[in-house]
Protein backbone atom coordinates (compact mmCIF):
# COMPACT_ATOMS: atom_id res chain seq x y z
CA UNK A 1 0.00 0.00 0.00
CA UNK A 2 2.60 2.47 1.17
CA UNK A 3 4.91 1.36 -1.59
CA UNK A 4 2.18 1.99 -4.08
CA UNK A 5 1.68 5.50 -2.82
CA UNK A 6 5.40 6.17 -2.90
CA UNK A 7 5.46 4.88 -6.42
CA UNK A 8 2.65 7.22 -7.37
CA UNK A 9 4.40 10.15 -5.74
CA UNK A 10 7.55 9.41 -7.69
CA UNK A 11 5.62 9.35 -10.90
CA UNK A 12 4.07 12.69 -10.04
CA UNK A 13 7.47 14.12 -9.26
CA UNK A 14 8.79 12.91 -12.57
CA UNK A 15 5.88 14.44 -14.42
CA UNK A 16 6.44 17.73 -12.62
CA UNK A 17 10.08 17.78 -13.56
CA UNK A 18 9.20 17.01 -17.13
CA UNK A 19 6.66 19.76 -17.14
CA UNK A 20 9.14 22.21 -15.79
CA UNK A 21 11.73 21.25 -18.34
CA UNK A 22 9.14 21.60 -20.97
CA UNK A 23 8.26 25.03 -19.82
CA UNK A 24 11.91 25.97 -19.64
CA UNK A 25 12.32 25.00 -23.25
CA UNK A 26 9.28 26.89 -24.32
CA UNK A 27 10.63 29.95 -22.63
CA UNK A 28 13.97 29.69 -24.34
CA UNK A 29 12.25 29.43 -27.65
CA UNK A 30 10.22 32.43 -26.78
CA UNK A 31 13.25 34.54 -26.10
CA UNK A 32 14.90 33.41 -29.30
CA UNK A 33 11.70 34.03 -31.17
CA UNK A 34 11.56 37.50 -29.75
CA UNK A 35 15.10 38.28 -30.83
CA UNK A 36 14.51 36.97 -34.29
CA UNK A 37 11.43 39.05 -34.69
CA UNK A 38 13.26 42.09 -33.45
CA UNK A 39 11.11 45.11 -34.14
CA UNK A 40 8.04 43.01 -34.84
CA UNK A 41 6.92 43.98 -31.36
CA UNK A 42 5.66 47.46 -31.91
CA UNK A 43 6.33 50.36 -29.61
CA UNK A 44 3.73 50.63 -26.87
CA UNK A 45 5.07 53.34 -24.61
CA UNK A 46 8.03 55.63 -24.77
CA UNK A 47 9.65 57.83 -22.15
CA UNK A 48 11.58 60.80 -23.48
CA UNK A 49 13.87 62.81 -21.25
CA UNK A 50 11.84 62.08 -18.16
CA UNK A 51 12.85 64.05 -15.08
CA UNK A 52 10.89 64.01 -11.84
CA UNK A 53 11.10 65.90 -8.58
CA UNK A 54 9.67 65.66 -5.08
CA UNK A 55 9.76 69.25 -3.94
CA UNK A 56 13.33 70.29 -4.67
CA UNK A 57 14.71 66.76 -4.60
CA UNK A 58 15.23 65.36 -8.07
CA UNK A 59 14.40 61.66 -8.29
CA UNK A 60 14.76 61.01 -12.04
CA UNK A 61 17.36 62.35 -14.47
CA UNK A 62 16.66 62.30 -18.18
CA UNK A 63 15.28 58.77 -18.51
CA UNK A 64 14.69 57.53 -22.06
CA UNK A 65 13.03 54.20 -22.42
CA UNK A 66 11.01 52.35 -25.04
CA UNK A 67 8.43 49.80 -23.92
CA UNK A 68 7.45 47.17 -26.48
CA UNK A 69 4.01 45.75 -26.86
CA UNK A 70 3.32 42.41 -25.14
CA UNK A 71 6.73 42.37 -23.56
CA UNK A 72 7.48 42.12 -19.89
CA UNK A 73 9.92 44.86 -19.03
CA UNK A 74 11.65 44.56 -15.67
CA UNK A 75 13.15 47.50 -13.81
CA UNK A 76 15.84 46.68 -11.28
CA UNK A 77 18.14 48.77 -9.13
CA UNK A 78 19.00 49.47 -5.51
CA UNK A 79 16.47 50.92 -3.09
CA UNK A 80 15.74 54.60 -3.61
CA UNK A 81 17.06 54.71 -7.18
CA UNK A 82 13.72 55.90 -8.56
CA UNK A 83 12.08 52.73 -9.91
CA UNK A 84 8.72 53.46 -8.31
CA UNK A 85 8.90 57.08 -9.32
CA UNK A 86 9.53 56.09 -12.93
CA UNK A 87 6.63 53.70 -13.27
CA UNK A 88 4.38 56.12 -11.45
CA UNK A 89 5.13 58.56 -14.25
CA UNK A 90 3.85 56.06 -16.78
CA UNK A 91 0.27 56.42 -15.53
CA UNK A 92 0.54 59.96 -14.22
CA UNK A 93 0.35 58.89 -10.59
CA UNK A 94 3.50 60.87 -9.85
CA UNK A 95 1.59 64.13 -10.14
CA UNK A 96 -0.80 63.13 -7.32
CA UNK A 97 2.02 63.60 -4.81
CA UNK A 98 1.80 67.14 -3.39
CA UNK A 99 4.78 69.25 -4.44
CA UNK A 100 5.89 66.89 -7.18
CA UNK A 101 7.13 68.07 -10.56
CA UNK A 102 7.69 66.42 -13.90
CA UNK A 103 9.56 67.23 -17.12
CA UNK A 104 9.96 65.36 -20.38
CA UNK A 105 7.30 63.39 -22.16
CA UNK A 106 5.78 59.94 -22.22
CA UNK A 107 3.93 58.48 -25.18
CA UNK A 108 1.24 55.85 -25.15
CA UNK A 109 1.33 54.57 -28.71
CA UNK A 110 1.25 57.82 -30.67
CA UNK A 111 -0.21 60.16 -28.07
CA UNK A 112 1.58 62.01 -25.35
CA UNK A 113 -0.07 61.15 -22.04
CA UNK A 114 0.70 64.69 -20.92
CA UNK A 115 -1.19 66.23 -23.81
CA UNK A 116 -3.60 68.77 -22.31
CA UNK A 117 -6.43 66.97 -24.09
CA UNK A 118 -5.51 63.73 -22.30
CA UNK A 119 -7.40 63.25 -19.06
CA UNK A 120 -5.21 61.55 -16.43
CA UNK A 121 -8.27 59.50 -15.53
CA UNK A 122 -8.34 58.07 -19.06
CA UNK A 123 -4.59 57.42 -19.03
CA UNK A 124 -4.98 55.46 -15.80
CA UNK A 125 -7.75 53.35 -17.29
CA UNK A 126 -5.44 52.31 -20.13
CA UNK A 127 -2.33 51.99 -17.98
CA UNK A 128 -3.25 50.11 -14.80
CA UNK A 129 -1.20 49.60 -11.71
CA UNK A 130 -0.60 47.01 -8.99
CA UNK A 131 1.14 48.23 -5.87
CA UNK A 132 3.76 46.71 -3.63
CA UNK A 133 1.39 46.25 -0.72
CA UNK A 134 -1.90 44.62 -1.72
CA UNK A 135 -4.54 47.36 -1.60
CA UNK A 136 -7.96 45.77 -1.96
CA UNK A 137 -10.85 47.99 -0.92
CA UNK A 138 -11.24 46.33 2.47
CA UNK A 139 -14.95 46.79 3.11
CA UNK A 140 -16.08 46.01 -0.42
CA UNK A 141 -16.89 42.43 -1.35
CA UNK A 142 -14.61 40.48 -3.68
CA UNK A 143 -17.18 40.95 -6.41
CA UNK A 144 -17.45 44.70 -5.85
CA UNK A 145 -13.68 45.06 -5.68
CA UNK A 146 -13.43 43.76 -9.24
CA UNK A 147 -16.60 45.38 -10.55
CA UNK A 148 -16.07 48.82 -9.08
CA UNK A 149 -13.87 50.17 -11.86
CA UNK A 150 -16.51 49.40 -14.46
CA UNK A 151 -19.41 50.44 -12.26
CA UNK A 152 -17.91 53.82 -11.60
CA UNK A 153 -17.43 54.20 -15.33
CA UNK A 154 -21.16 53.85 -15.75
CA UNK A 155 -21.65 50.14 -16.45
CA UNK A 156 -24.96 49.04 -14.91
CA UNK A 157 -25.73 45.81 -16.80
CA UNK A 158 -25.58 43.06 -14.19
CA UNK A 159 -24.93 40.36 -16.78
CA UNK A 160 -21.96 42.16 -18.27
CA UNK A 161 -20.58 42.83 -14.79
CA UNK A 162 -20.95 39.19 -13.77
CA UNK A 163 -19.12 38.16 -16.90
CA UNK A 164 -16.29 40.64 -16.48
CA UNK A 165 -15.86 39.73 -12.81
CA UNK A 166 -15.54 36.06 -13.63
CA UNK A 167 -13.25 36.65 -16.58
CA UNK A 168 -10.95 38.96 -14.65
CA UNK A 169 -10.77 36.65 -11.65
CA UNK A 170 -9.97 33.75 -13.98
CA UNK A 171 -7.25 35.76 -15.69
CA UNK A 172 -5.80 36.58 -12.28
CA UNK A 173 -5.89 32.86 -11.35
CA UNK A 174 -8.13 33.57 -8.39
CA UNK A 175 -11.52 32.39 -9.62
CA UNK A 176 -11.30 28.81 -8.36
CA UNK A 177 -10.40 29.99 -4.87
CA UNK A 178 -13.12 32.59 -4.45
CA UNK A 179 -15.99 31.63 -6.74
CA UNK A 180 -18.10 30.43 -3.79
CA UNK A 181 -17.43 33.44 -1.62
CA UNK A 182 -17.71 36.42 -3.94
CA UNK A 183 -19.61 38.33 -1.27
CA UNK A 184 -16.81 38.00 1.29
CA UNK A 185 -14.92 41.19 2.11
CA UNK A 186 -11.82 41.83 0.00
CA UNK A 187 -9.88 42.49 3.20
CA UNK A 188 -10.59 38.96 4.42
CA UNK A 189 -8.37 37.26 1.84
CA UNK A 190 -4.76 36.20 2.36
CA UNK A 191 -2.00 38.52 1.21
CA UNK A 192 -1.32 36.57 -1.98
CA UNK A 193 -5.01 36.35 -2.80
CA UNK A 194 -5.39 40.06 -2.12
CA UNK A 195 -2.59 40.81 -4.57
CA UNK A 196 -4.25 38.67 -7.24
CA UNK A 197 -7.53 40.41 -6.45
CA UNK A 198 -5.80 43.71 -7.15
CA UNK A 199 -4.57 42.33 -10.46
CA UNK A 200 -8.09 41.17 -11.32
CA UNK A 201 -9.41 44.59 -10.37
CA UNK A 202 -6.95 46.24 -12.73
CA UNK A 203 -7.72 43.79 -15.56
CA UNK A 204 -11.47 44.40 -15.28
CA UNK A 205 -11.13 47.77 -16.92
CA UNK A 206 -10.07 47.81 -20.57
CA UNK A 207 -6.44 47.95 -19.82
CA UNK A 208 -3.48 47.85 -22.20
CA UNK A 209 -0.43 48.27 -20.01
CA UNK A 210 -0.03 46.87 -16.51
CA UNK A 211 2.47 48.46 -14.15
CA UNK A 212 3.56 46.31 -11.22
CA UNK A 213 5.58 47.83 -8.40
CA UNK A 214 7.28 44.98 -6.56
CA UNK A 215 4.08 42.94 -6.64
CA UNK A 216 5.61 39.98 -4.83
CA UNK A 217 7.70 41.61 -2.15
CA UNK A 218 5.02 41.13 0.49
CA UNK A 219 4.23 37.56 -0.54
CA UNK A 220 5.35 34.04 0.33
CA UNK A 221 7.21 31.89 -2.25
CA UNK A 222 4.10 29.99 -3.37
CA UNK A 223 2.07 33.14 -4.01
CA UNK A 224 5.12 34.59 -5.73
CA UNK A 225 5.31 31.62 -8.09
CA UNK A 226 1.60 32.00 -8.82
CA UNK A 227 2.00 35.65 -9.70
CA UNK A 228 5.01 34.92 -11.88
CA UNK A 229 3.05 32.26 -13.76
CA UNK A 230 0.28 34.77 -14.07
CA UNK A 231 2.63 37.30 -15.62
CA UNK A 232 3.52 34.72 -18.27
CA UNK A 233 -0.17 34.28 -19.05
CA UNK A 234 -0.94 37.98 -19.09
CA UNK A 235 1.86 38.63 -21.52
CA UNK A 236 -0.31 37.20 -24.28
CA UNK A 237 -2.63 40.18 -24.06
CA UNK A 238 -0.96 42.93 -22.10
CA UNK A 239 2.20 44.94 -21.97
CA UNK A 240 3.76 44.66 -18.53
CA UNK A 241 6.31 46.75 -16.68
CA UNK A 242 7.45 45.22 -13.41
CA UNK A 243 9.68 46.67 -10.72
CA UNK A 244 11.47 44.02 -8.72
CA UNK A 245 14.20 43.67 -6.15
CA UNK A 246 14.64 40.06 -7.01
CA UNK A 247 17.15 39.53 -9.81
CA UNK A 248 16.08 35.93 -10.39
CA UNK A 249 12.54 37.13 -10.77
CA UNK A 250 13.54 39.71 -13.35
CA UNK A 251 15.43 37.02 -15.25
CA UNK A 252 12.51 34.60 -15.03
CA UNK A 253 9.66 36.82 -16.10
CA UNK A 254 10.99 39.56 -18.35
CA UNK A 255 12.09 39.96 -21.95
CA UNK A 256 13.75 43.29 -21.33
CA UNK A 257 15.47 44.62 -18.26
CA UNK A 258 16.36 48.14 -17.25
CA UNK A 259 18.93 48.89 -14.59
CA UNK A 260 18.63 52.15 -12.69
CA UNK A 261 20.97 53.88 -10.28
CA UNK A 262 20.55 57.20 -8.49
CA UNK A 263 17.64 58.28 -10.68
CA UNK A 264 19.42 57.50 -13.96
CA UNK A 265 18.78 54.72 -16.40
CA UNK A 266 22.17 53.01 -16.63
CA UNK A 267 21.45 50.23 -19.05
CA UNK A 268 18.43 48.85 -20.84
CA UNK A 269 18.53 45.79 -23.05
CA UNK A 270 17.19 42.29 -23.67
CA UNK A 271 17.07 40.41 -20.38
CA UNK A 272 19.38 37.65 -21.58
CA UNK A 273 22.01 40.13 -22.57
CA UNK A 274 21.67 42.12 -19.36
CA UNK A 275 22.20 39.04 -17.22
CA UNK A 276 24.91 37.35 -19.26
CA UNK A 277 26.85 40.09 -20.92
CA UNK A 278 26.01 43.61 -19.76
CA UNK A 279 27.74 46.53 -21.42
CA UNK A 280 28.08 48.67 -18.35
CA UNK A 281 30.41 47.84 -15.48
CA UNK A 282 27.84 49.17 -12.97
CA UNK A 283 25.17 46.79 -14.25
CA UNK A 284 27.54 43.88 -13.97
CA UNK A 285 28.54 44.84 -10.43
CA UNK A 286 24.91 45.11 -9.40
CA UNK A 287 23.80 41.89 -11.01
CA UNK A 288 26.68 39.91 -9.60
CA UNK A 289 25.82 41.33 -6.19
CA UNK A 290 28.87 43.49 -5.70
CA UNK A 291 26.66 46.29 -4.38
CA UNK A 292 23.01 47.16 -3.81
CA UNK B 1 22.36 46.76 46.46
CA UNK B 2 21.18 45.49 43.14
CA UNK B 3 18.67 43.25 44.88
CA UNK B 4 17.43 46.19 46.91
CA UNK B 5 16.88 48.25 43.84
CA UNK B 6 14.92 45.46 42.20
CA UNK B 7 12.62 44.88 45.18
CA UNK B 8 12.01 48.58 45.49
CA UNK B 9 11.13 48.84 41.85
CA UNK B 10 8.76 45.91 42.11
CA UNK B 11 7.13 47.45 45.14
CA UNK B 12 6.63 50.80 43.42
CA UNK B 13 5.23 48.95 40.45
CA UNK B 14 2.72 47.03 42.58
CA UNK B 15 1.67 50.15 44.45
CA UNK B 16 1.03 52.04 41.22
CA UNK B 17 -1.01 49.17 39.79
CA UNK B 18 -3.01 48.99 43.00
CA UNK B 19 -3.66 52.75 43.15
CA UNK B 20 -4.73 52.97 39.51
CA UNK B 21 -6.93 49.89 39.89
CA UNK B 22 -8.57 51.39 42.94
CA UNK B 23 -9.17 54.66 41.11
CA UNK B 24 -10.71 52.77 38.20
CA UNK B 25 -12.97 50.96 40.63
CA UNK B 26 -14.05 54.20 42.29
CA UNK B 27 -14.74 55.72 38.87
CA UNK B 28 -17.14 52.87 38.21
CA UNK B 29 -19.12 53.37 41.42
CA UNK B 30 -21.14 56.45 40.37
CA UNK B 31 -22.14 54.90 37.06
CA UNK B 32 -23.11 51.54 38.49
CA UNK B 33 -24.97 53.01 41.47
CA UNK B 34 -26.74 55.45 39.15
CA UNK B 35 -27.92 52.68 36.88
CA UNK B 36 -28.95 50.50 39.84
CA UNK B 37 -30.82 53.34 41.52
CA UNK B 38 -32.70 54.33 38.38
CA UNK B 39 -33.51 50.67 37.79
CA UNK B 40 -34.84 50.20 41.32
CA UNK B 41 -36.86 53.41 41.33
CA UNK B 42 -38.09 53.20 37.77
CA UNK B 43 -38.92 49.53 37.66
CA UNK B 44 -42.02 49.90 39.88
CA UNK B 45 -44.03 51.72 37.26
CA UNK B 46 -42.52 50.13 34.16
CA UNK B 47 -45.18 48.21 32.31
CA UNK B 48 -46.71 47.99 28.89
CA UNK B 49 -49.26 50.71 29.69
CA UNK B 50 -46.46 53.14 30.52
CA UNK B 51 -45.07 52.73 27.03
CA UNK B 52 -48.42 52.84 25.21
CA UNK B 53 -50.68 55.24 27.16
CA UNK B 54 -51.01 58.98 27.31
CA UNK B 55 -50.41 60.73 30.62
CA UNK B 56 -53.40 60.58 33.00
CA UNK B 57 -54.72 63.75 34.66
CA UNK B 58 -53.58 64.46 38.21
CA UNK B 59 -55.19 62.11 40.73
CA UNK B 60 -56.29 59.60 38.12
CA UNK B 61 -54.13 56.50 38.54
CA UNK B 62 -52.31 54.86 35.60
CA UNK B 63 -51.31 56.62 32.42
CA UNK B 64 -47.93 56.59 30.73
CA UNK B 65 -45.45 58.52 28.62
CA UNK B 66 -46.14 57.07 25.21
CA UNK B 67 -46.45 60.52 23.63
CA UNK B 68 -43.18 61.64 25.19
CA UNK B 69 -41.40 58.53 23.94
CA UNK B 70 -42.73 59.11 20.46
CA UNK B 71 -41.86 62.80 20.78
CA UNK B 72 -38.26 62.01 21.71
CA UNK B 73 -37.95 59.69 18.72
CA UNK B 74 -39.42 62.40 16.46
CA UNK B 75 -36.99 64.96 17.82
CA UNK B 76 -34.07 62.60 17.26
CA UNK B 77 -35.18 62.09 13.68
CA UNK B 78 -35.60 65.82 13.02
CA UNK B 79 -32.27 66.58 14.65
CA UNK B 80 -30.61 63.94 12.47
CA UNK B 81 -32.17 65.46 9.35
CA UNK B 82 -30.57 68.78 10.28
CA UNK B 83 -27.32 67.59 11.81
CA UNK B 84 -26.23 64.59 9.77
CA UNK B 85 -26.08 65.90 6.19
CA UNK B 86 -24.33 69.10 7.24
CA UNK B 87 -22.05 67.39 9.74
CA UNK B 88 -21.02 64.53 7.47
CA UNK B 89 -20.41 66.72 4.43
CA UNK B 90 -18.48 69.27 6.47
CA UNK B 91 -16.36 66.46 7.91
CA UNK B 92 -15.61 65.14 4.43
CA UNK B 93 -14.68 68.62 3.28
CA UNK B 94 -12.30 69.10 6.19
CA UNK B 95 -10.49 65.82 5.68
CA UNK B 96 -10.35 65.76 1.88
CA UNK B 97 -9.97 69.39 0.87
CA UNK B 98 -9.17 71.25 4.06
CA UNK B 99 -5.65 70.13 4.84
CA UNK B 100 -4.12 73.53 5.20
CA UNK B 101 -6.48 76.29 4.12
CA UNK B 102 -7.70 79.09 6.39
CA UNK B 103 -11.37 78.41 5.83
CA UNK B 104 -10.97 74.82 7.05
CA UNK B 105 -9.09 76.11 10.06
CA UNK B 106 -12.01 78.42 10.84
CA UNK B 107 -14.53 75.59 10.45
CA UNK B 108 -12.54 73.38 12.80
CA UNK B 109 -12.21 76.16 15.33
CA UNK B 110 -15.94 76.99 15.31
CA UNK B 111 -16.83 73.30 15.54
CA UNK B 112 -14.67 72.88 18.59
CA UNK B 113 -16.11 76.00 20.19
CA UNK B 114 -19.66 75.03 19.23
CA UNK B 115 -19.37 71.61 20.82
CA UNK B 116 -18.45 73.30 24.07
CA UNK B 117 -21.37 75.75 24.02
CA UNK B 118 -23.82 75.05 26.90
CA UNK B 119 -26.95 73.50 25.46
CA UNK B 120 -29.20 76.09 27.07
CA UNK B 121 -27.51 78.75 24.93
CA UNK B 122 -28.28 76.73 21.79
CA UNK B 123 -31.85 76.59 23.08
CA UNK B 124 -32.15 80.35 23.40
CA UNK B 125 -30.76 80.81 19.90
CA UNK B 126 -33.25 78.31 18.46
CA UNK B 127 -36.00 80.05 20.42
CA UNK B 128 -35.12 83.40 18.88
CA UNK B 129 -34.55 82.09 15.37
CA UNK B 130 -37.38 79.57 15.06
CA UNK B 131 -39.96 79.73 17.84
CA UNK B 132 -40.44 83.52 17.75
CA UNK B 133 -40.99 83.82 13.98
CA UNK B 134 -43.29 80.77 14.02
CA UNK B 135 -45.19 82.12 17.05
CA UNK B 136 -45.32 78.77 18.82
CA UNK B 137 -43.27 75.98 20.28
CA UNK B 138 -42.74 73.07 17.94
CA UNK B 139 -40.91 69.82 17.33
CA UNK B 140 -39.23 71.54 14.39
CA UNK B 141 -37.68 74.12 16.69
CA UNK B 142 -36.56 71.39 19.06
CA UNK B 143 -35.14 69.35 16.20
CA UNK B 144 -33.21 72.34 14.92
CA UNK B 145 -31.78 73.09 18.35
CA UNK B 146 -30.67 69.49 18.80
CA UNK B 147 -29.43 69.35 15.20
CA UNK B 148 -27.20 72.37 15.86
CA UNK B 149 -25.71 70.47 18.74
CA UNK B 150 -25.07 67.43 16.55
CA UNK B 151 -23.28 69.30 13.77
CA UNK B 152 -19.92 69.86 15.49
CA UNK B 153 -19.82 66.35 16.93
CA UNK B 154 -20.60 64.71 13.61
CA UNK B 155 -18.24 67.02 11.71
CA UNK B 156 -15.24 66.24 13.82
CA UNK B 157 -15.83 62.48 14.12
CA UNK B 158 -16.44 62.19 10.37
CA UNK B 159 -13.26 64.14 9.68
CA UNK B 160 -11.19 61.92 11.94
CA UNK B 161 -12.64 58.71 10.53
CA UNK B 162 -12.30 59.71 6.89
CA UNK B 163 -8.72 60.73 7.59
CA UNK B 164 -8.09 57.25 8.97
CA UNK B 165 -8.70 55.67 5.56
CA UNK B 166 -5.16 54.91 4.37
CA UNK B 167 -3.71 56.93 1.52
CA UNK B 168 -2.93 53.71 -0.36
CA UNK B 169 -6.67 53.06 -0.76
CA UNK B 170 -7.15 56.43 -2.45
CA UNK B 171 -4.12 55.83 -4.66
CA UNK B 172 -5.47 52.43 -5.68
CA UNK B 173 -8.72 54.09 -6.66
CA UNK B 174 -7.03 56.83 -8.70
CA UNK B 175 -4.90 54.20 -10.39
CA UNK B 176 -8.11 52.52 -11.52
CA UNK B 177 -9.04 55.70 -13.31
CA UNK B 178 -11.66 56.71 -10.77
CA UNK B 179 -12.03 60.50 -10.59
CA UNK B 180 -11.44 62.26 -7.28
CA UNK B 181 -15.08 62.92 -6.38
CA UNK B 182 -16.05 59.31 -7.02
CA UNK B 183 -13.03 58.12 -5.11
CA UNK B 184 -14.32 60.03 -2.11
CA UNK B 185 -17.96 58.97 -2.44
CA UNK B 186 -17.62 55.39 -3.60
CA UNK B 187 -14.36 54.29 -2.02
CA UNK B 188 -13.31 56.45 0.91
CA UNK B 189 -16.74 56.92 2.48
CA UNK B 190 -17.60 53.29 2.01
CA UNK B 191 -14.37 52.26 3.66
CA UNK B 192 -15.04 54.58 6.60
CA UNK B 193 -18.77 53.76 6.65
CA UNK B 194 -18.90 51.84 9.90
CA UNK B 195 -16.82 54.36 11.74
CA UNK B 196 -18.99 57.22 10.53
CA UNK B 197 -22.10 55.28 11.53
CA UNK B 198 -20.66 54.80 14.99
CA UNK B 199 -19.99 58.51 15.30
CA UNK B 200 -23.50 59.29 14.12
CA UNK B 201 -25.10 56.92 16.62
CA UNK B 202 -23.03 58.28 19.49
CA UNK B 203 -24.01 61.83 18.60
CA UNK B 204 -27.69 60.81 18.49
CA UNK B 205 -27.33 59.17 21.88
CA UNK B 206 -25.69 62.30 23.16
CA UNK B 207 -28.56 64.60 22.16
CA UNK B 208 -31.31 62.15 23.14
CA UNK B 209 -30.75 63.13 26.76
CA UNK B 210 -30.87 66.91 26.27
CA UNK B 211 -33.47 68.82 28.28
CA UNK B 212 -32.47 72.44 28.48
CA UNK B 213 -32.81 73.41 24.81
CA UNK B 214 -36.17 71.62 24.58
CA UNK B 215 -37.74 73.60 27.43
CA UNK B 216 -38.20 76.56 25.18
CA UNK B 217 -38.32 75.00 21.74
CA UNK B 218 -40.48 71.88 21.63
CA UNK B 219 -41.87 72.55 25.13
CA UNK B 220 -44.39 69.92 26.22
CA UNK B 221 -47.75 68.41 25.34
CA UNK B 222 -50.20 66.06 27.07
CA UNK B 223 -51.46 64.52 23.84
CA UNK B 224 -50.17 62.56 20.90
CA UNK B 225 -47.99 64.60 18.57
CA UNK B 226 -50.15 65.63 15.61
CA UNK B 227 -47.71 67.54 13.44
CA UNK B 228 -44.13 68.74 13.77
CA UNK B 229 -45.14 72.39 14.05
CA UNK B 230 -46.90 71.85 17.38
CA UNK B 231 -45.51 71.73 20.91
CA UNK B 232 -44.27 68.20 21.42
CA UNK B 233 -43.62 66.16 24.53
CA UNK B 234 -40.26 64.54 25.09
CA UNK B 235 -39.04 62.08 27.68
CA UNK B 236 -36.56 64.51 29.15
CA UNK B 237 -38.97 67.42 29.55
CA UNK B 238 -41.66 65.09 30.87
CA UNK B 239 -39.26 63.63 33.41
CA UNK B 240 -38.31 67.15 34.45
CA UNK B 241 -41.95 68.24 34.82
CA UNK B 242 -42.98 65.15 36.74
CA UNK B 243 -39.94 65.04 38.97
CA UNK B 244 -40.48 68.55 40.36
CA UNK B 245 -44.24 68.03 40.77
CA UNK B 246 -45.66 67.50 44.27
CA UNK B 247 -47.49 64.28 43.36
CA UNK B 248 -46.08 60.93 44.43
CA UNK B 249 -47.38 59.09 41.35
CA UNK B 250 -45.84 61.62 39.00
CA UNK B 251 -42.52 61.41 40.80
CA UNK B 252 -42.58 57.63 40.39
CA UNK B 253 -43.36 58.05 36.73
CA UNK B 254 -40.42 60.45 36.39
CA UNK B 255 -38.13 57.65 37.54
CA UNK B 256 -39.65 55.26 35.05
CA UNK B 257 -39.27 57.86 32.30
CA UNK B 258 -35.63 58.23 33.28
CA UNK B 259 -35.22 54.47 33.10
CA UNK B 260 -36.72 54.32 29.61
CA UNK B 261 -34.41 57.13 28.50
CA UNK B 262 -31.42 55.35 29.98
CA UNK B 263 -32.32 52.13 28.20
CA UNK B 264 -32.73 54.02 24.93
CA UNK B 265 -29.31 55.66 25.23
CA UNK B 266 -27.62 52.43 26.29
CA UNK B 267 -29.19 50.61 23.35
CA UNK B 268 -27.88 53.20 20.90
CA UNK B 269 -24.43 53.01 22.47
CA UNK B 270 -24.43 49.24 22.21
CA UNK B 271 -25.47 49.41 18.56
CA UNK B 272 -22.66 51.88 17.90
CA UNK B 273 -20.18 49.53 19.48
CA UNK B 274 -21.35 46.63 17.35
CA UNK B 275 -20.81 48.66 14.21
CA UNK B 276 -17.37 49.64 15.27
CA UNK B 277 -16.35 46.11 16.13
CA UNK B 278 -17.75 44.53 13.04
CA UNK B 279 -15.75 45.93 10.15
CA UNK B 280 -18.28 44.75 7.62
CA UNK B 281 -21.20 46.31 9.43
CA UNK B 282 -24.72 45.11 9.88
CA UNK B 283 -26.01 47.04 6.91
CA UNK B 284 -25.03 45.81 3.53
N1 LIG C 1 6.70 61.15 -1.55
C1 LIG C 1 8.00 61.44 -1.61
N2 LIG C 1 8.44 62.61 -1.12
C2 LIG C 1 9.75 62.93 -1.18
N3 LIG C 1 10.69 62.16 -1.70
C3 LIG C 1 10.33 60.98 -2.20
C4 LIG C 1 8.97 60.55 -2.17
N4 LIG C 1 8.89 59.33 -2.75
C5 LIG C 1 10.14 59.01 -3.09
N5 LIG C 1 11.01 59.99 -2.79
C6 LIG C 1 12.46 59.98 -3.04
O1 LIG C 1 12.67 59.75 -4.40
C7 LIG C 1 13.74 58.83 -4.60
C8 LIG C 1 13.26 57.67 -5.45
O2 LIG C 1 12.26 56.97 -4.73
P1 LIG C 1 11.52 55.69 -5.30
O3 LIG C 1 10.41 55.40 -4.39
O4 LIG C 1 11.22 55.90 -6.73
O5 LIG C 1 12.65 54.58 -5.14
P2 LIG C 1 12.58 53.04 -5.49
O6 LIG C 1 13.63 52.77 -6.50
O7 LIG C 1 11.21 52.65 -5.83
O8 LIG C 1 13.01 52.40 -4.11
P3 LIG C 1 12.49 51.06 -3.42
O9 LIG C 1 13.19 49.96 -4.11
O10 LIG C 1 12.96 51.21 -2.01
O11 LIG C 1 11.02 51.03 -3.56
C9 LIG C 1 14.20 58.39 -3.23
O12 LIG C 1 15.41 59.05 -2.97
C10 LIG C 1 13.13 58.86 -2.29
O13 LIG C 1 13.71 59.30 -1.11
MG1 LIG D 1 9.65 51.47 -4.84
Amino acid sequence: MIDELAEKDKKKEKKKVENQEHRGEARKIEVAHHENEGEQHSLKMKAEGVCAWFGTKQALYDVNMAIYEKDVTAIIGPSGCGKSTLIRCFNRMHETVPGSRFAGDIFLEKDSIFDPRMDPVVVRRRVGMVFQKPTPFPTLSIYDNVAIGLRLNGMRDKKVLDEVVEKSLRKAALWEEVKDSLQKAGGALSGGQQQRLCIARALAIELEVLLMDEPCSALDPISTTKIEELIHELRQNYTIIIVTHNMQQAARVSQRTAFMLNGKLIEYDATEKMFTNPENKLTEDYITGRFG
Amino acid sequence: MNFDYQTRRKLTDRTMVFLCGAAAFIAMIPLVSLILYVLLQGFKRLDWAFLTHLPAPVGVPGGGMANALLGTLTLMLLASLVGLPIGIMAGIYLSEYGKKNKFAWAVRFTSDVLSGVPSIVTGIVAYTLVVKPMHNFSAIAGGIALGFMMIPIVTRTTEELVKMVPHSIREASWALGVPQWQTILAIVIRTAKNGILTGVLLSVARIAGETAPLLFTSFNNQFWPQSPDEPTASLTVQVFTYAISPFKDWQDQAWTGALVLLILVLAINLAARTFFKNPRGLLR
